[in-house]
């Protein structure tokens, strides 16, 4: 009875839903519209108006030879995140199940550089890398060996990696971990009264077990990676060298905010769009077979 | 070391010592680049482009005061935490409203607000990005600390709420009919028992609220253009690009950045890591 008054209904719901609907929604379906249009400036001065383009920018992504690039970066990140976070998460959390002293202290520690913003650990990794007197070329020195040069060409790409790799292992580490803890001691005594080794307990019992995990770690680590922009961003910004560094997100600021070509960064976000939809159901539709598969 | 090696192989087996190996690397692998900072921190530049490894030898707060006079760290904070902790507030007030609404209410309209919630999760910030910085262009208020806290508190707030709706479900009604019985209206119900009963609920969205608004670099630099009003992310990358060869400055504003983080990290450990994984699916 206390809420059969609908009045303050009002109160409650209309200063989020402005929030939704002025800084969402709105600016999503505008992006949309915004795509078809030449944007001449970002404001629309008076009596110069957006001329209606259609479908021209759209032409456009097909001869985009940089923005090939940063897609190919892109599916890149997403396979090396779910091979390396993912992967590296699961094995550390599967170690970590088998000790008993010390369990916080890793969890605390792996989970540290989840807090630090990626601007931070972008300087920290730039410090590494630079050519003059980087710590990767003293310790190349230290062993008599010529300074390399870690941004070039071939390997710009591999050294953007590393550091977006290693900071979010932890993140994936920790909700696997909560995974594991939530299997029954009792499944794993019962195996190894069977004589179940423990690499064959991972293999039968905790894999299977943890398949809706993993897959929510995946579908994550893949999403993510289609909205990296800050950590190569610093170390290497505007996608050098050439552009071979471009993350579908980095070019898109580029074409945005550094070309000021609006209308076509409009495009661009909306391929970022249509792409995670189809990333997320490709891989909600391998788990879930896998699932059903297994329900057999 | 070797008493302690030796200690381990009697008791434990050698399977258990290659474990502890191979996390404590990791965990090594984890810490080192944030300490390898700090001491660089306390060298001069030229003792760092020769040897970063070694302990500072005569420590220095040089970078430090380079730091905070040239470049006005103490600004940037300032700027960083009057966005971050309004957004934070921003989204806690909302998300709290929104989902006692939701969950207390029945109204027309309300699945269909609840899928609007839910499919505004899928929109990322590049999709939303450029009719956003045109309205705030259009209102004047590029530049303004506003012009970063509107977007990042619409950001969060979807989520926020799903995770608020969560809990208060699982909230028995009882107690409210009581209060409304003894006399209480809806907002006071809403004051003094639905917020006081929510609060863990409420720190782990003030958690991944605060975080994710202090850490963002994208939105701050598009909406904040003038470096004498950059929070502590567009600060640090300015200071990447143009004092890219001071590495003493660039150690001790990343220590500096990360200083408070660490500290806070160290205090609320258990409720950032719960508070950041719960708020995994947003990512």
């Amino acid at each position: 009875m206390l809420y059969k008054k609908k009045s303050p209904l009002l109160v409650f719901i209309i200063p989020g839903l402005l929030f939704l609907t002025l800084f969402l929604y709105v600016p999503f379906l505008e992006n949309i519209r915004n795509s078809c249009f030449d944007m001449t400036s970002i404001v629309k001065m008076p009596g110069s108006d957006w001329k209606y383009i259609g479908a021209d920018n759209y032409r456009k992504l097909l001869t985009d030879k940089d923005l090939m690039v940063a897609i190919m970066n892109s599916f890149k990140m997403m396979f090396l995140t779910v091979v390396f976070e993912v992967g590296i998460g699961f094995l550390l959390a599967i170690l970590v199940m088998n000790i008993k002293r010390g369990q916080q202290i890793f969890r605390t520690i792996f989970f540290f550089p989840i807090v630090i913003s990626a601007t931070a650990i972008g300087l920290l990794f730039k410090l590494f890398y630079n050519f003059n007197g980087g710590m990767l070329n003293q310790i190349l020195a230290g062993f008599g060996y010529e300074p390399v040069n870690w941004l070039k060409p071939e390997l710009a790409f591999v050294m953007v990696s590393i550091p977006t790799l290693w900071s979010y292992v932890g993140f994936y580490f920790v909700i696997l971990l909560t995974g594991l803890s939530d299997i029954s001691d009792d499944i794993y005594e019962a195996a190894e009264i069977d004589g179940c080794s423990k690499l064959k307990q991972v293999g039968y019992i905790t894999i299977p077990l943890m398949k809706s995990v993993i897959a929510t770690c995946i579908t994550l680590a893949v999403t993510g990676a289609l909205k990296i922009f800050d950590l190569p961003w610093v170390i290497v910004p505007n996608g050098a060298p050439q552009g071979l560094t471009h993350f579908l997100g980095t070019y898109m600021y580029q074409v945005t905010f550094g070309m000021n070509n609006y209308d076509y960064g409009s495009v661009l976000a909306i391929v970022i769009v249509v792409m995670g939809v189809l990333v997320s159901k490709v891989i909600s539709i391998l788990t879930t077979e896998k699932r059903e598969r297994r329900a057999r | 070391m070797k008493r302690g090696n030796r200690k381990t192989e009697k008791k434990l087996p050698l399977g258990i010592v290659l474990i502890y190996l191979i996390l404590i690397l990791w965990g090594i692998g984890t810490v080192f680049p944030f300490i390898w900072v700090i001491l660089n921190s306390l060298k001069e530049s030229s003792e760092v482009l020769s040897s970063s490894f070694s302990l500072p030898l005569n420590p220095t707060f040089e970078n430090y005061r380079n730091a905070f006079e040239r470049l006005n760290v103490l600004n940037a904070y300032k700027n960083s935490l009057i966005i971050s902790g309004t957004v934070t507030i921003g989204v806690m007030l909302l998300s709290s409203m929104m989902s006692f609404a939701l969950t207390r209410y029945d109204f027309t309209g309300k699945k269909f607000l609840m899928s609007m919630i839910v499919a505004s999760l899928m929109f990322p910030v590049f999709s939303t990005i450029i009719p956003v910085f045109k309205m705030i262009v259009s209102l004047k208020l590029l530049n303004t600390n506003l012009a970063v806290i509107l977007p990042q508190i619409a950001g969060n707030l979807s989520f926020a709420t799903i995770v608020m709706i969560g809990f208060l479900k699982s909230v028995p009604i009882e107690m409210e009919e009581a209060a409304y019985m003894e006399g209480a209206n809806v907002y006071q119900v809403f004051g003094k028992i639905i917020v006081p009963i929510c609060k863990a609920s409420l720190s782990t969205v003030a958690i991944f609220s605060f975080l994710w608004s202090y850490n963002d670099l994208f939105v701050q630099k598009i909406m904040i253009r003038d470096n004498t009003k950059f929070p502590v992310s567009t600060l640090l990358e300015e200071i990447s690009s143009k004092y890219g060869t001071d590495f003493g400055l660039m150690a001790a504003s990343v220590t500096l950045i990360v200083f408070p983080v660490l500290i806070i990290y160290i205090l609320l450990q258990k409720n950032i890591i719960k508070g950041l994984t719960a708020g995994a699916v947003k990512g």
